[in-house]
C-alpha cells in the first residue's frame, strides 16, 4: 500500500501553472527526494501534501485514505519548514507540545512524549529556552522535535539544512537519516543539495518546472540519467556533453563529432532510433587516463587547465573541440600543456537525443 | 601589553586607536540649538498655563502673564474639578471625566480587539473577498468622518441608541476600525507565512492560532494601538457632542462648557487647571509609554 500518493494534481497562483498533472507514489516507510533547481515547485508540491495550499485539480492520499479536503492536522503527517518556524513566544518545550496541547493529549502522555523527542534529539538541556537563545543546529532539531512528538505516518521536509553551515549540515544529514533508520516513518524531504539526496534518499524525484524529470534509486539517478537535464543536474564537476550526430551504419552505431567518430557499439541503448543529432554524456569520473583498455574510446590531449579539490583533481582538456573534464588522483602532477591521452568505457556513458533531451 | 597601552588615546599620539573622540562640530551645535527653541516653543505656553492656574483672579488681572504667582493656590483647580458650571448646573469637570472613561475603555478594548482579529484573518487566512475588504477600510480610513455623522444619527435613532452610552461607543469602535485593522494588518504581514503554517500542521484553529501565537508576538502593535486609540478617543470632540447624549457628555465637551460660559467675569484660572486636567490622560499614556511607542511604530515600519 503507498503511504502518500498524489494523483493527477495542478495547483496554480493566480494564472501561473506550477504543477500540472504530477503523479507520485511513495512507499510506506520510503524515504523520497524531491531535488530540483530554485523555484521548481518542489515546496509547492510539499505544501499540497500538507494541505497548506489549494489546489486545482488531482487528489493527495495518505496512508491510504483520500485527504484531498482534509485539514492539515488531519492528515497525519509533521512538517519541518526551511525557515523553521519555530513559535517565537514559547520555550523548546512549548514549542514541543504546542501540538499536542491543541490535540487536546492528556497531560502526563504529552509530558512523556516531549521528554522522548528531547532525549532523541538531544534537546534535554534546552526545554526551558526560547528559540531566540538556540543556535541553529539546535534550533533545526527543535524543528524536527516538534513534527516527531506527533506521532505522524509521514514525515515533510522543506529544505531542512539549508540554513546551517557546511559541517553541521553534515552532522545533522547522518541525524536525519539515523532517524529514518530508527523510526522507520515515511519521509518526504525536498532539498537542491545533490549530496543530500543522494546520501539519504532511497528513491529521488527529480524534478523540474514542476514536471518529475526521474523517479528512481540514486544509482540509476546518477548513472542512468533520463533525460540530459537530469545528467546536468546530478553530479559535481558536471558530465562532459559531446554533441554530435548518431549514424547507425553497417559496422555499427557511431556517434559522429566532426573530425572524430566515436564507436558506440558498446553502449548499451534504451530504445530503438534513427539517425539523429545526438549528446554523449560522459562523467569526469569515467574517464581514466592511460593507454585504452580494449572496447574504450581512446583519444589524446593537451592539460589546459589544472582544478585541484582536495581528495581528486580536475584536468580540463578537450575532444574534437569540446572541452572535457576528466577527475584524477588528487596527488597527481600535471602542468598546463602536457600532453595526456585517456579513454572512457562507453557500457558507461549516457547517450540523450539533441532534441528532446530523451535518453537513447 | 605595555605595546597596547602605548597606542591608546592617553598617549596623544597621531595613530588613531580605541574610541574614536566625539567633537562638538557647528552641525551638532546647531542641532541642540533647534531642540532647544523648539521645546521652549511648546514648553512655554504650558509654563503660562500651569502659573495661571495658580493665581487668583485678583493677580490674573493684574496682568503679568510670565510672573510666578505672588500667592500659589490650587482653589481654581479644585473649583475647576468639583463645582465649576458646566451650564446649567455647577458640578465641575468631574462629571465629563468619569463620562469619558466610560466612553473609552469599552470602545479602546472594542476596537482594537475588532481590529486586531481581522488585520489576522486578512493577512493570514486570507478569505475570499479579502482584497475588496481591504480596499473598502483603505477608503474608510481615508474619509472626512463628517459625511457619516447625519446617516449615522438617522440610525441611531431608528433603532432608539442615539444619544447613549452604546450608541457612542460603537461610533468610537466603527471609525477606529478602518486604521487599526490597517495597523495590525501591516504588522502580521511581516510575521513568516511559515509560523501560521507551522501552527495548522500542530493543529492550530482560528482562534487558537490568533491567542496562543499571534496576540502574543503582538505587544509592540498592541502598544501602538492602546496609545493611538486612548488619545483619539479621549480627545474627541465632535462625536461625544453628538451621539453621547446630555448624561454622558465627556470631558473635552464639558471643558468647552466650562471655557465657554459666558456669565459674569471669565475666570482663566480655572479655565486653565481645566484644561490641563483634560489633557492629563493622554499625557500620562504619553509619557509612561513613549518608549514603547517609537519602539512599536519602528518596528511596524521596518517589517512594512
Ligand atoms: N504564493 C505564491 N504566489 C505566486 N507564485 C508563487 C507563490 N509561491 C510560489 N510561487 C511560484 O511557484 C513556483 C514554485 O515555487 P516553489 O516555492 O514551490 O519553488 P521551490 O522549488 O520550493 O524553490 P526553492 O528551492 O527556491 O525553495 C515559483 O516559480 C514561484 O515563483
Ligand atoms: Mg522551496
Amino acid at each position: 500500500m503507498a503511504s502518500v500518493s498524489v494523483r493527477r494534481l495542478a495547483v496554480s497562483f493566480g494564472h501561473v501553472k506550477v504543477i500540472e498533472n504530477l503523479d507520485l507514489e511513495v512507499e510506506e516507510g520510503e524515504f523520497i527526494v524531491l531535488l530540483g533547481p530554485s523555484g521548481c515547485g518542489k515546496s509547492t508540491l510539499l505544501n499540497t501534501i500538507a494541505g497548506l495550499i489549494d489546489i486545482e485539480a488531482g487528489q493527495v492520499w495518505i496512508s491510504g485514505k483520500n485527504v484531498t479536503w482534509t485539514e492539515p492536522k488531519d492528515r497525519g503527517i509533521g512538517m519541518v519548514f526551511q525557515s523553521y518556524a519555530l513559535y517565537p513566544r514559547m520555550t523548546v518545550q512549548q514549542n514541543l507540545s504546542f501540538g499536542l496541547r491543541m490535540a487536546g493529549v492528556p497531560r502526563a502522555e504529552i509530558e512523556a512524549r516531549v521528554a522522548k523527542a528531547a532525549k532523541l534529539l538531544q534537546l534535554e538541556d534546552l526545554l526551558r529556552r526560547r528559540p531566540a537563545e538556540l543556535s541553529g543546529g539546535q534550533r533545526q532539531r527543535v524543528a524536527i522535535g516538534r513534527a516527531l512528538v506527533r506521532n505522524v505516518d509521514v514525515f515533510l521536509f522543506d529544505e531542512p539544512l539549508s540554513n546551517l553551515d557546511a559541517k553541521l549540515r553534515n552532522e545533522l544529514r547522518v541525524e536525519i537519516k539515523k532517524l529514518h533508520r530508527d523510526l522507520g516513518n515515511t519521509m518526504i524531504y525536498v532539498t537542491h543539495d545533490q549530496i543530500e539526496a543522494l546520501t539519504l534518499a532511497d528513491r529521488i524525484a527529480v524534478m523540474r518546472n514542476g514536471v518529475i524529470q526521474q523517479l528512481a534509486t540514486p544509482q540509476d539517478v546518477y548513472h542512468r540519467p533520463k533525460n540530459q537535464f537530469v545528467a546536468g543536474f546530478i553530479g559535481s564537476p558536471t558530465m562532459n556533453f559531446l554533441t554530435g550526430r548518431l549514424i547507425l551504419g553497417a559496422a555499427g552505431p557511431t556517434l559522429d563529432l566532426g573530425s572524430v567518430s566515436i564507436d558506440l557499439s558498446a553502449y548499451g541503448f534504451a530504445r530503438q532510433s534513427s539517425d539523429v543529432p545526438a549528446v554523449l554524456g560522459v562523467r569526469p569520473e569515467h574517464i581514466d587516463l592511460g593507454a585504452a583498455s580494449p572496447g574504450h574510446f581512446a583519444a589524446n590531449g593537451k592539460v589546459e587547465i589544472v582544478e585541484p579539490m582536495g581528495a581528486d583533481m580536475i584536468v580540463w582538456s578537450r575532444i574534437a573541440d569540446t572541452p572535457v573534464r576528466i577527475r584524477v588522483d588528487g596527488d597527481s602532477a600535471f602542468r598546463n600543456g602536457d600532453d595526456i591521452a585517456f579513454h572512457f568505457d562507453l557500457a558507461r556513458a549516457s547517450l540523450f537525443d539533441a532534441q528532446s533531451g530523451e535518453r537513447l | 601589553m605595555s605595546a597596547l597601552a602605548e597606542l591608546g588615546p592617553a598617549s596623544g599620539a597621531a595613530e588613531p586607536a580605541g574610541p574614536k573622540p566625539k567633537r562638538l562640530t557647528a552641525g551638532r551645535l546647531g542641532l541642540y540649538a533647534f531642540l532647544i527653541i523648539a521645546a521652549l516653543f511648546f514648553l512655554l505656553p504650558f509654563y503660562v498655563m500651569v502659573i495661571t492656574s495658580l493665581k487668583p483672579m485678583s493677580e490674573i488681572r493684574y496682568g503679568n502673564l510670565f510672573g510666578w504667582p505672588a500667592a500659589p493656590t490650587i482653589a481654581a483647580w479644585l473649583k475647576a474639578w468639583a463645582s465649576a458650571c458646566t451650564g446649567v448646573t455647577c458640578n465641575g469637570i468631574e462629571v465629563g471625566f468619569f463620562n469619558s472613561m466610560k466612553i473609552l475603555i469599552p470602545s479602546v478594548i472594542l476596537s482594537i480587539a475588532i481590529g486586531a482579529v481581522t488585520g489576522y484573518a486578512l493577512s493570514f487566512w486570507r478569505p475570499r473577498g479579502a482584497n475588496v475588504l481591504f480596499a473598502v477600510l483603505l477608503l474608510g480610513a481615508f474619509m472626512p468622518y463628517q459625511v457619516f455623522l447625519y446617516p449615522l444619527v438617522r440610525v441611531f435613532s431608528m433603532i432608539y441608541l442615539y444619544s447613549t452610552l452604546i450608541c457612542i461607543v460603537i461610533v468610537h469602535t466603527i471609525f477606529g476600525l478602518p486604521v487599526m485593522t490597517l495597523l495590525f494588518r501591516n504588522f502580521y504581514a511581516g510575521i513568516p507565512i511559515d509560523l501560521f503554517k507551522a501552527a495548522r500542521v500542530d493543529g492550530g484553529a482560528f482562534w487558537s492560532i490568533f491567542l496562543q501565537l499571534i496576540i502574543p508576538m503582538s505587544t509592540p502593535i498592541l502598544i501602538v494601538a492602546v496609545i493611538l486609540q486612548i488619545t483619539g478617543i479621549w480627545n474627541d470632540f465632535l462625536f461625544g457632542l453628538v451621539f453621547a447624549g446630555r448624561e454622558n457628555m465627556p470631558m473635552t465637551v464639558q471643558l468647552n462648557n466650562i471655557v465657554n460660559t459666558t456669565t459674569g467675569e471669565r475666570e482663566y484660572n480655572v479655565n486653565m487647571a481645566a484644561t490641563i486636567l483634560t489633557a492629563l490622560v493622554p499625557l500620562v499614556v504619553y509619557f509612561i509609554s513613549g518608549r514603547w511607542f517609537v519602539r512599536g511604530i519602528a518596528a511596524g515600519a521596518v517589517k512594512g
